[in-house]
């Protein structure tokens, strides 16, 4: 029983880190249909700037250590969305109508982040300190939940709560929303198209440099750890259902509980091949995804 | 357009002679950018050609090497259990390596394979019309699939290191520059004829059938034409192309591992086809060589410069080169022809008022 | 006479909007069919259907003897329905020429097309149909690069090529000039001596100037058929259709 509980809670929390990474692609790539593969650069980004806070509490503020945190996640969102908005600005609104080819083109942005983060920082992964107050964990019943999961879980949970509330009871979130289903008709509205897309676009990043700060939690931090999670990301975007917020959440969980039970009876290699392998399996059998509306317009 | 073929002959000639101005070291490495240049004719097929984007081809060209590799070491361990699987604690050959020993069928397999699993794949994808985009990142997920599996399992496949240390190819020794200068010669056919084959393709209906569908799939379909054997077709061709040039890959390079089928290898693959001229099979070529020396020059001499300038040249070549160095010259020509013709037509009006 | 195309019970749902609500409707051979009903009729969508763009959830739709209610596209195409869509689809990137040696009547399966050569009586076919379409000035040209009225043209004689033994038309007249449409209307006419034509068309005049045979559909269902002098005294249709459309223009 116990076994089965620790199992859960594993799944639950690589749910959760999952819809972390894919949460901010859920917005880029799901709802404004851009492929951007430098969304694990801004990931990095956020953490390394997790990285630059600590660093920086330790050497000029060494008493409050402790709440470093709280200042990093906002500037991770910060200079992530900056960026984002930049390559919005700079590169991406000119290869909207052409996928394949603003594919290559963040790629080669990815590239050049990793490079920049390369020469700064070092190639070799870097310790992120945890505030000491997570240190440790609640025990449950004989069953140690650590806090860090804890708090990524709560941490998700919040963002999504933000995001939900942005989209759906703000007058900027749906215009957002206006504009990603029929970009024409919101611009005969009087919705200027362009800044919600830069708008859309920044807030997304943002979004990757807060998962990149949750991830300094989970272990060291490198210039490659982009490249490492933006395959995840997008095939738990694709999995849930492209341009479904609840669809993405749906796929994180699902790949987060199914990949720990592989897991449990072969290795963690072994449960990434047999996830993948599903999901490639899964998608030939329904390509629309996890939750989908069928609709008149087809191409 | 008219009579450029003589400049493809005088481009292979060139190739071909190169054992003769150039040092071995310089040869062994224009050798390697020919398998490159293989896998390049065949990314052009489906990409410039097709409209399919495989951010996968990565996967068949190491399941091409690692065919050949498998060959090559069982041949330099002589009856032996490979090194790396002593290490790992394995006791007897494993099966499946077991035919391996014949490099008939190595070669065999190293084409069969990459097609297969191509074809297994894309049949199902296309089928299922899934494409675009969701096509790139699916086949991207293939790539991480078997990377992990490959380094996973180490036993079998040498894991990170990969399979490398081989000796000899049907008892030439891989160390004596002839065997080395009869293998690149071996490659420069295989992409002469490759690429003759490839510009047959795109030159018959068949051809035009392909592009049609880069234009309008659905087009395509209501005009009675099955768009999915076609697609399934030339991507398995490319695999094929792909499984190939990793043979001659390893053959020269003596070591194939999954550091080279990963996802930044597949993605660099699509790259030279860009650089080239994404709808020109020569273009691919070209950009595969040209594109392979600047990584080798900056590499050498620049290492932190590479990324930097790889990056870069992904993001102009989609904004401002998109037909590449192919689509470079011909506008080049088209401009020139154009200033030509009005300089006769102005010629031409001179004269007529003149009279 | 026995019909070329029976549709029976014909049903599509699209997430619960029901498009088609059970369509029962023949074309007989060498007939122009006109079919006309307001914005949302399900026109479209009953070609749609036809052609296999479209998949019915229910009912059937016969071609000759076969069921094609589930065949994939290029299977019905091969039977011999041939459909041209509302905007001119034509390949952009290749020529005129090869636009039309795509759409010949051949055996479209993979390596029968790698093997195919241009025999001189596909070309001598070809060069007719230009000719008749009025493109045979333009044959080395890229299709991208017509006019959308030529477009359309090309797109018609794609479908010619193809001798099929039904075409279904999308508004082929749409963005037209008056002495296009006029031979446009003709040359519908001239093809319905080798095969059976079904059209949708908005415009009235048209379809009273080459219309014999008109069906209306009104919300998902045939309405009614008969000539379009039948059709403008019957009172439904002048209810849901015609009145308005008369009083609107």
């Amino acid at each position: 029983m116990s076994i089965l509980i620790t199992q859960f809670f594993n799944g639950l929390s690589l749910g959760s880190v999952m819809l972390l990474i894919a949460l901010g692609l859920a917005i880029t790539f799901g709802l404004m249909g851009v492929i951007n593969m430098a969304h694990g650069e801004l990931i990095m980004v956020g953490a390394y700037m997790t990285y630059v806070i600590q660093q920086m509490f330790a050497k000029y503020l060494p008493s409050s250590i402790d709440y470093y945190y709280f200042l990093a996640i906002p500037v991770a969102f910060f200079v992530s969305a900056f960026i984002g908005w930049g390559l919005e600005k700079w590169l991406i609104q000119y290869l909207y109508h052409r996928p394949l080819d603003s594919l290559l083109a963040t790629w080669g942005v990815s590239l050049i982040l990793q490079q920049i983060a390369r020469s700064i920082f070092g190639a070799p992964n870097v310790a992120v300190l945890p505030p000491s107050w997570l240190e440790g964990g609640v025990n449950f019943a004989g069953i140690v939940f650590p806090y860090k999961r804890l708090f990524i879980l709560l941490f998700v949970l919040v963002c999504m709560l933000i995001l939900y509330f942005y989209l759906n009871k703000t007058p900027a979130g749906r215009r957002m929303r206006a504009v990603t289903l029929n970009r024409d008709m919101a611009s005969c509205l009087g919705i200027s198209s362009r800044k919600v897309d830069a708008y859309a676009f920044a807030i997304g990043s943002g979004f990757a440099g807060l998962a990149g700060c949750a991830l300094t939690l989970l272990g060291p931090i490198g210039p490659t750890i982009g490249t490492y999670y933006i395959v995840d990301a997008f095939m738990v975007v694709i999995l849930g259902g492209v341009g479904k917020l609840i669809g993405t959440i749906f796929g994180a969980f699902g790949i987060g509980l199914v990949s720990t039970l592989t897991e449990y009876s072969t290795s963690t290699t072994m449960a990434k091949v047999v996830i993948f392998a599903m999901i490639i399996a899964f998608l030939q059998w329904k390509p629309s995804g996890l939750v989908s509306v069928k609709t008149r317009s087809l191409d | 357009m008219k009579n450029k073929t003589w400049l493809y002959w005088l481009f292979f000639l060139a190739l071909f002679t190169a054992p003769f101005y150039l040092t071995e070291f310089r040869l062994s490495l224009l050798g390697k950018f020919l398998c490159f240049a293989i896998i390049a004719v065949g990314i052009s097929l489906i990409w410039g050609y097709t409209g399919i984007l495989s951010l996968g081809h990565g996967v068949y060209f190491g399941l091409g090497a690692y065919c050949m590799a498998m060959y090559l070491k069982l041949e330099d361990s002589r009856g032996h259990l490979p090194d790396f699987m002593e290490w790992s604690g394995v006791e007897k050959l494993p099966w499946f390596w077991k035919p391996f020993e014949n490099p008939l069928f190595a070669i065999f397999s190293a084409i069969i394979i990459p097609v297969l699993l191509a074809a297994f794949l894309s049949y199902f994808t296309f089928k299922n019309r899934i494409k675009g985009v969701y096509f790139s990142l699916l086949s991207q997920a293939v790539v991480v699939v078997f990377v992990t599996l490959f380094i996973g399992k180490q036993e079998w496949t040498g894991g990170t290191n990969g399979l490398t240390n081989f000796s000899t190819v049907f008892g030439f020794s891989l160390s004596s520059p002839l065997t080395q200068i009869v293998i690149y010669l071996l490659t420069v056919l295989l992409l002469c004829f490759i690429f003759i084959f490839s510009r047959w393709l795109t030159r018959s209906r068949f051809g035009r059938v392909l592009i049609a569908i880069r234009d309008s799939e659905n087009r395509v379909r209501f005009l009675g034409f099955n768009t999915t054997t076609y697609k399934v077709f030339v991507y398995s061709l490319s695999a094929a192309f792909a499984g190939l040039a990793g043979v001659m890959f390893v053959l020269q390079v003596g070591l194939i591992s999954p550091a080279m089928m990963g996802i930044i290898p597949s993605i660099e693959m699509v790259l030279w086809v860009a650089v080239g001229g994404r709808n020109s099979l020569i273009g691919a070529i070209i950009g595969a060589i040209a594109t392979n020396s600047a990584k080798s020059f900056f590499s050498e001499n620049y290492p932190d410069i590479w990324l930097l300038f790889l990056g870069g040249l992904f993001i102009s070549i989609v904004m401002f080169l998109p037909n590449g160095l192919a689509g470079l010259y011909e506008s080049f020509v088209q401009r020139k022809g154009r200033r030509e013709r009005r300089k006769n037509e102005a010629g031409s009006h001179v004269s007529r008022s003149v009279s | 006479m026995k019909p070329v195309l029976m549709c029976r019970e014909v049903l599509v749902d699209f997430a619960g909007f029901k498009a088609l609500q059970g369509v029962n409707f023949e074309v007989y051979p060498n007939e122009v069919r006109f079919l006309i009903g307001p914005n949302g009729a399900g026109k479209t969508t009953l070609l749609d259907v036809i052609c296999g763009k479209t998949r019915a959830c229910g009912g059937k739709v016969i071609f000759f003897s076969h069921d094609i209610t589930k065949l994939q596209e290029y299977k019905i195409v091969k039977l011999g329905i041939s459909r041209k869509f509302q905007s001119p689809a034509i390949f952009h990137q290749l020529t005129v020429w090869e636009n039309m040696e795509l759409s010949l009547k051949q055996n479209r399966g993979l390596f029968a097309v790698l093997r195919a050569k241009m025999s001189t009586e596909d070309r001598e076919k070809i060069v007719t149909l230009l000719k008749r379409i009025h493109l045979l000035d333009y044959a080395y040209q890229k299709a991208g690069a017509l006019s959308h009225g030529q477009k359309q043209w090309l797109e018609i004689g794609m479908q010619l090529i193809q001798e099929p033994r039904l075409l279904l038309l999308d508004e082929p007249i749409a963005g037209m000039s008056g002495a296009e449409r006029e031979k446009t209307g003709e040359l519908i006419h001239e093809i319905a001596l080798d095969c059976a034509v079904l059209i949708v068309e908005h415009d009235m005049d048209f379809v009273r100037r080459f219309s014999k045979q008109v069906t209306v559909m009104h919300e998902g269902k045939v309405l009614c058929e008969g000539t379009m002098e039948e059709i403008q005294q019957n009172e439904k249709v002048a209810e849901v259709y015609l009145g308005r459309e008369e009083k609107a223009c």
